[in-house]
């Protein structure tokens, strides 16, 4: 759009036309003061905090509202306007409580700080304040009305961002309030988008609430460890007996590709850290019983095993199972300890997206992949299967508001009418698991309309595909149902386009790292299959070229006795892909995890780890971006997955710098300081550097193994600056290995969602707080009806 | 919940006045607020499925407007204007008067349930104020003793039907 | 049902059918009735809107703008459908004239829409009444049906080939509603929170669409103004004041009630001669000249004539057309407190100097009625007012600010003599203890 100049505080702005003048004052670097007015939300006018002078205007305008126009001369720093400002504080604080000391709120208050700002100190005000009590109205939400300064954002980010509209306004004048939408409580997806978005202390959380005053929390930025969206969220830390407590998780800084989402797991689900089931201590199976032991004796054991049956029985007795949940530093580090010093090309981990075959696909098409930021941007998107409002709220979030802020398209293909259809400017309903047909459909296979035309007619379809066709830098998402030759149709469809892009949704938080990284039998890093000889062999030093075994051939193996070790890394197949546990008995088993999971319960040797929250690294979204993991807190008695992989190396008796590149000299001497001692590599970073060394001197420091992840692997050459800044960065999949073609089948979708408490749900208490609440309340609804 | 058949009319009438199903909502409120006597849990269940609009919504708008209520109220909802015109001409006399005749304050609910009260805003009576709205009906230059009467009138009318 | 009222002085065009029966549509017809619709259908859009504007007519809900001029804001062409929309929610303190029109004449307010359609270009109009006029509601909706009966409105009207339907809408209390854009949203069946501005109604309104809004009374002026002409009606009143309005009298005259008076005619004389003068045993204190929202005059000033501009420069607005004459029994603490009472029960709540604003007014003149005032309190009452006027989201603001202004700055001595614990000198003692607090 063309720009417009215009003066603000005699200072020259050049802003695109249709800016808001409050808007172009900031990019200015002018602060105008605000409480409604809050980007990307339907605008108010109503708090006049933003109040400025327009010359020619006879009354102050509010810059929230107003929209630059040529020449405008606007002072936004007058003892006009400065009055104003002081005028509505002093009749905010008019029926506020005041209430600071005990507020939640209390040192991160936009009011407290507008207050200090304008100076409304002394109070004109002898009337009795309007009180009213404090309200609960889910475990998670708590509402204090003097608080409320009626700002409505929360109304707002609740219906227009999360088109959940559970909130609303009742009453005029003075008793005007919000309130939830079941009168005393609400009924909703408790993201607590609300909680964050409130400028001062009405809305609290119920799981941060009393907890601890702000200034007294270490902020740390880092990516969420559930869903596959990759979502940035900035931890409150504090220190307590056990080491440090996550106290909570937001996004007010909208640092990260979700702005300032988050959703109820990002939010709420971190206290699995804390829970009285997490493990400390690691424990060795003696007398057919898990018994705590020492760091010492579980690594010597470890190492000892796995060294024999290496060297008695060769790489092929030992299998290892990767996780959906650690970094792609971990991810890398086990394929290469698998592959370098077990020998085994048996690795496999959880499938929930084919990766493989996008990769596959994608050969020839560079450039192909969407990032989550791109999506936002997209005049069109199709989504084939899933239902991202509970297995992608991320990419849901997305899609919504680039509809509603960009009249974005969006065209849905799905068996089950899922709640998106209310952005969709076209529903397709199909026959359950005709996903495939519609790819084909979409690819040019005219025939396979037969298979989906049940609900719309063939004609319908065409139309619809002809429409798809013309659709500029359209950006395809599909989830799992896709899979095999049917994504193949889909790159072939999107392939034809104009800048089209994709998106293939996996489940987990480091899905996408997993297959990045080689967590498969028979492809490395990049996708590059294990039979050609390539930089990794060349690299390492030797690679088995024969693949190995998949999970599901595992434990064939294991039944057939032919698998003598199995190293499981943050993974419960067991659970998750319901392998039955005896299989295994005859082989020694090592198992890191947080808990004593079903998994953990059969091993030998159980190793407590430390979850993403306490350790640094990397992870890739589902889109394929790349984000900074930064530890945030630490619990005594666990390592991470990384310095755990690197000790049993070690105690294998492998020169650990072969396996991570750190830097050449001095093997950190481990004892020297009491971060050391506890294996922390971030403290131990801190250490090394009081020395004038570089942190990655470490053998415990993932950012070595990063480096080698950026030489080698394609599409992770992103700026390394801008990763430890905090900023994500789009690895597309070009100049992938070819990748290949799987078993379809062998890919198991979670049966995990936003509401359902899965792999770590099920050990966050407030998150279990409000789900069995909402069970409760629909159960209540079900006497109530009877 | 059924309401009656003049409603129903009016309401298929007035649903080919607007663009939006929403647009009914204010009017139908109160004419059903007249049917029922208050808005009850079933009729904003109800209108809220008419207009295709979530309790929640409804119950915003209800909240907004002064004649509408959520509680019951007495058979003839007696409001006395307080505001200028008839602050001046008297009208806290005649509030006062009410008060003592019915024996409740403002917002209250008769034991009979014949009567409720309500201090209201300048109902557009000014010229021939002091002025009273008992239901929809205006009564108007009013003294204490006529207000007396008129309550009687009510009364009468309240218990004979009543019998 | 409301008594009417004459004197000598009057000019009666919008009451001219006051009391002669003409809801009923014979009657109507009979007295000029949808003449001017049958004129309008013959005149180019244009030409409407210049005789309108040219006549000097300026809107009766409040803000006196030229209503020819407020219609030529519409856009000729407009994707969506535009809309009439008629303001008959006469809530402002001291006004009681819509309802007069519509009890008496509620053809002419059809005919005055259908007027506005022609000349914008909309083929749809609402007539909004406020639900405490349920009678008049009635009123209307019969009206409407012999209009169209009679083929006035419906399809293709009085054979011309130009589509107007009308249709009525009812309200259910709330003053705010009354302003414009908070109007269009009640109408949408939402709260009554007004809209952000620009875009205006004229280019954007009810759902979505390009809409004129005016007064009942303004819109009942019309047909007047297009059978007359322009320059008759311009010349009723003053320059730039075209016609004549009515005026609603009240408080302790000898003849309060609603009277047409020309634009200008003196406040002074409206007051003894046409009103009758003080009711016995009283003498004039203030008035307030144009519902309870406009700054009041003190005995001193009341020698204006009553127009938009002449009242302008005497610091003060003909707003509405409601005069309320404050006589000497009154506590002008009291009065203040109950304008205040009304503007706090009444803020929609959306922005914070209303929402608050009002609140602490009227807690701080009902503790200093009640004699709990202290010195700064007055000082304080200014304070507050200034700091919410020309500073809210929409006029109520302004409308609680200016009178509150007014009385403090002009009756000072009331104020000071409420201090130290001193009783209001004008009531009774239990009449303080009560003091009003809606709930
Ligand atoms: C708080 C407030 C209340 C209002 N109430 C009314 C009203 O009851 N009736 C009315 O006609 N105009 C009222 N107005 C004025 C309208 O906003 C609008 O200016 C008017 O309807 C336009 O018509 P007119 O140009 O014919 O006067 C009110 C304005 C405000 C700010
Ligand atoms: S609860 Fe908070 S965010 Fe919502 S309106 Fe009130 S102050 Fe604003
Ligand atoms: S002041 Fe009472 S009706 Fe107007």
């Amino acid at each position: 759009m063309a720009d417009v100049n215009l003066t603000i505080d005699g200072k020259k702005v050049t802003a695109p036309a249709g800016t808001l003048l409050i808007e172009a004052a900031k990019s200015a670097g002018i602060e105008v003061p605000s409480f409604c007015y809050y980007p990307n939300l339907s605008l108010q006018g109503a708090c006049r905090m933003c109040l400025v002078k327009i010359e020619k205007m006879p009354k102050l305008q509010t810059a929230c509202t107003t929209v630059i126009s040529e020449g405008m001369m606007v002072t936004t720093d007058s003892d006009e306007v400065r009055q104003a400002r002081k005028g509505m504080i002093e009749l905010l604080l008019g029926n506020h409580p005041l209430d600071c000391p005990v507020c939640d709120a209390g040192g991160e208050c936009e009011l407290q700080d507008m207050t200090f700002s304008y100076g409304a100190a002394e109070s004109r005000f002898i009337d009795v304040k309007n009180h009213r009590d404090e309200q609960q109205w889910s475990p998670v939400v708590y509402f204090d009305r003097p608080r409320c300064i009626l700002c409505y954002r929360c109304v707002r980010v609740c219906g227009e961002g999360m088109d959940v509209w559970a909130l609303g306004v009742q009453h005029r004048g003075v008793s005007s309030t919000i309130v939830p939408n079941q009168e005393d409580h609400l009924e909703c997806e408790e993201c607590g988008m609300c909680i964050d978005i409130c400028p001062v202390g009405a809305l609290t959380s119920g799981a941060y609430r009393y907890k601890t005053r702000p200034w007294e929390m270490k902020h740390v930025g880092t990516t969420c460890t559930h869903c596959a969206d990759g979502c940035k969220t900035t931890l409150g830390v504090r220190r307590c007996s056990t080491g440090t407590e996550l106290v909570r998780g937001d996004n007010r800084d909208k640092s990260g590709i979700n702005g300032d989402f988050l959703c109820i797991k990002g939010r709420y689900g971190f206290d699995f850290a804390h829970h009285e089931d997490r493990l400390h201590q690691p424990l060795i199976r003696r007398n057919g019983r898990l018994t705590p032991c020492t760091w010492e004796e579980a690594f010597q054991l470890t190492g000892e095993r796995l060294r024999q049956i290496r060297d008695r029985e060769g790489g092929d007795a030992i299998a290892v199972i990767g996780s959906t949940r650690t970094t792609n530093e971990e991810n890398y580090l086990l394929q290469k300890f698998a592959r370098t010093v077990l020998g085994t090309n048996h690795i496999d981990h959880h499938r929930t997206a084919d990766y493989p075959a996008l990769v596959a696909a994608l050969a020839g098409h560079p450039k192909l992949t969407a990032s989550m930021r791109e999506l936002f941007e997209a005049p069109a998107m199709l989504l084939i299967g899933n239902d991202p409002t509970r297995q992608h709220p991320l990419l849901a979030w997305q899609i919504r508001n680039n509809v509603r802020l960009h009249r974005a398209r969006l065209y849905l293909v799905n068996a089950q009418p899922i709640k998106l259809r209310r952005q969709a400017s076209s529903f397709f309903a199909i026959p359950a698991g005709r996903e495939a047909e519609v790819a084909a459909f979409l690819a040019g296979q005219d025939s396979a309309v037969a298979a989906i035309a049940s609900e719309t007619s063939p004609e319908a379809w065409i139309r619809w595909r002809d429409q798809l066709r013309r659709e500029p830098k359209l950006v395809v998402m599909f989830g799992s149902e896709i899979r095999g030759d049917a994504v193949a149709s889909l790159i072939k469809f999107a392939a034809d386009l104009p800048e089209a892009k994709l998106i293939c949704l996996g489940d987990y938080a480091n899905s996408r790292g997993a297959a990045d990284m080689g967590l498969y039998p028979d492809l490395l890093p990049g996708y590059h299959p294990v039979t050609e000889v390539g930089e990794f062999h060349k690299d390492w030093g030797g690679v088995p070229e024969k693949p190995g075994l998949s999970l599901r051939q595992m434990a064939e193996h294991a039944q057939a006795g032919k698998l003598k070790a199995l190293y499981v890394v943050g993974a419960n197949p067991v659970e998750e892909l319901g392998l039955d546990p005896f299989v295994f008995s005859q082989s020694f088993v090592v198992v890191e995890d947080l808990f004593l999971t079903e998994t953990a319960a059969i091993a030998d040797v159980v190793l407590p780890a430390a979850n993403a929250y306490e350790k640094s690294g990397t992870f890739t979204n589902t889109c394929g971006d790349l984000q900074l993991v930064k530890k945030a807190g630490e619990v005594t008695g666990t390592k991470s997955d990384f310095e755990i992989i690197v000790r049993i190396a070690d105690a294998m008796g492998v020169a650990v710098r072969k396996l991570v590149p750190f830097g050449r000299g001095s093997r950190a001497d481990m004892g020297q300081s009491r971060g050391a001692q506890s294996g922390e590599a971030d403290r131990h970073s801190v250490w090394l550097e009081a020395r004038g060394l570089e942190p990655k001197m470490s053998p415990f420091d993932p950012m070595a193994i990063l480096d080698e992840i950026q030489r080698l692997v394609p599409g992770y050459d992103v700026s390394r600056l801008h990763l430890l800044a905090g900023m994500d960065q789009h690895t597309s999949l070009s100049g992938s290995g070819p990748g290949t073609k799987h078993d379809p089948s062998a890919i198991m979708p979670a049966r995990d969602d936003l509401f359902s408490s899965g792999t770590l749900g099920r050990y966050c208490r407030t998150l279990n707080a409000v789900l069995e609440n909402g069970h409760k309340l629909a159960a209540e609804e079900e006497v109530a009806a009877e | 919940m059924r309401f009656s058949e003049p409603f129903e009319q009016r309401f298929q009438e007035m649903a080919s006045h607007y663009p939006t199903r929403r647009s009914l909502l204010v009017p139908t409120l109160l004419y059903a607020q007249d049917e029922v006597g208050f808005l009850s849990d079933e009729v904003v269940a109800e209108i809220a499925r008419r207009v295709e609009l979530t309790e929640l919504e409804v119950r915003n708008v209800i909240s907004y407007y002064s004649m509408l209520t959520t509680q019951p109220r007495g058979k003839y909802n007696v409001q006395v204007c307080t505001n200028i015109a008839c602050l001046l001409m008297g009208g806290e006399e005649i509030l006062d008067r009410c008060r003592l005749k019915l024996g409740i304050r403002e917002k209250e609910t008769t034991p009979d349930g014949l009567f409720s009260l309500e201090e209201v805003e300048c109902m557009g009576a000014c010229c021939w104020a002091p002025a009273v709205q008992v239901n929809y009906d205006f009564h108007e230059h009013l003294t204490p003793q006529k207000m007396d009467q008129i309550l009687d009138q009510y009364t009468k009318k309240g218990t004979e039907r009543r019998r | 049902m409301a008594d009417l009222v004459s004197h000598p002085d009057e000019v009666k065009v919008v009451s001219k059918r006051f009391g002669l029966g003409a809801t009923e549509i014979d009657r109507y017809l009979e007295l000029d009735g949808y003449k001017a619709v049958r004129k309008a259908l013959g005149m180019a859009p244009e030409s409407i809107i210049a005789e309108v504007k040219d006549s000097g007519l300026r809107g009766r809900g409040g803000a006196g703008f030229n209503t020819g001029l407020k219609w030529s804001f519409v856009p000729k062409q407009s994707p969506k459908p535009k809309y009439i929309l008629c303001n008959g929610d006469e809530s402002e303190p001291g006004t009681c004239k819509d309802r007069l029109i519509f009890e008496h004449d509620p053809h002419s307010v059809i005919e005055g829409v259908t007027i506005a359609g022609l000349a914008v270009g909309a083929h749809v109009g609402y007539i909004y009444i406020r639900g405490e006029y349920r009678y008049l509601s009635e009123i209307m909706q019969k009206a409407i049906r012999q209009a169209y009966a009679r083929g006035f409105l419906g399809k293709n009207i009085l054979g011309s080939g130009f589509d107007f339907d009308v249709y009525w809408h009812g309200g259910a209390g709330a003053y705010e509603v009354g302003e414009e854009s908070a109007l269009m949203e009640s109408l949408e069946g939402k709260r009554g929170i007004p809209r952000i501005r620009p875009p205006f109604p004229a280019v954007v309104g009810l759902w979505g669409g390009p809409t004129v809004i005016n007064n009942a009374e303004t819109l009942a002026s019309v047909p007047h103004i297009l059978l007359g002409g322009a320059e008759w009606y311009a010349k009723l009143g003053t320059p730039k004041n075209g016609g004549t309005r009515l005026f609603c009298l009240s408080g302790r005259l000898n003849r309060p009630g609603v009277y047409e008076l020309p634009m200008g005619y003196n406040l002074k004389k409206m007051i003894y001669d046409v009103g009758g003068g003080m009711a016995q045993g009283h003498t004039l204190k203030a008035v307030v000249p144009g519902g309870s929202s406009t700054p009041l005059l003190t005995r001193e000033e009341i020698d204006v004539p009553m127009d938009f501009d002449s009242l302008m420069k005497v610091g003060s607005m003909l707003g509405s057309g409601g005069v309320v004459i404050v006589d000497d029994s009154a506590c002008m603490v009291k009065f203040a407190l109950r304008i205040m009472s009304f503007y706090q029960h009444e803020s929609c709540g959306w922005c914070i100097p209303c929402r608050e604003g009002t609140d602490w007014l009227k807690k701080t003149l009902t503790r200093f009625h009640s004699g709990g005032g202290v010195r700064k309190d007055i000082d304080d009452l200014q304070y507050l007012s200034e700091n919410m006027l020309g500073r809210t989201f929409c006029p109520l603001g302004d409308a609680a600010a200016m009178p509150t202004i007014s009385i403090v700055k002009k009756f000072r001595k009331e104020f000071e003599d409420h201090l130290d614990g001193k009783p209001c000198p004008l009531e009774k003692a239990e009449a303080i203890e009560r003091s009003p607090v809606m709930a």
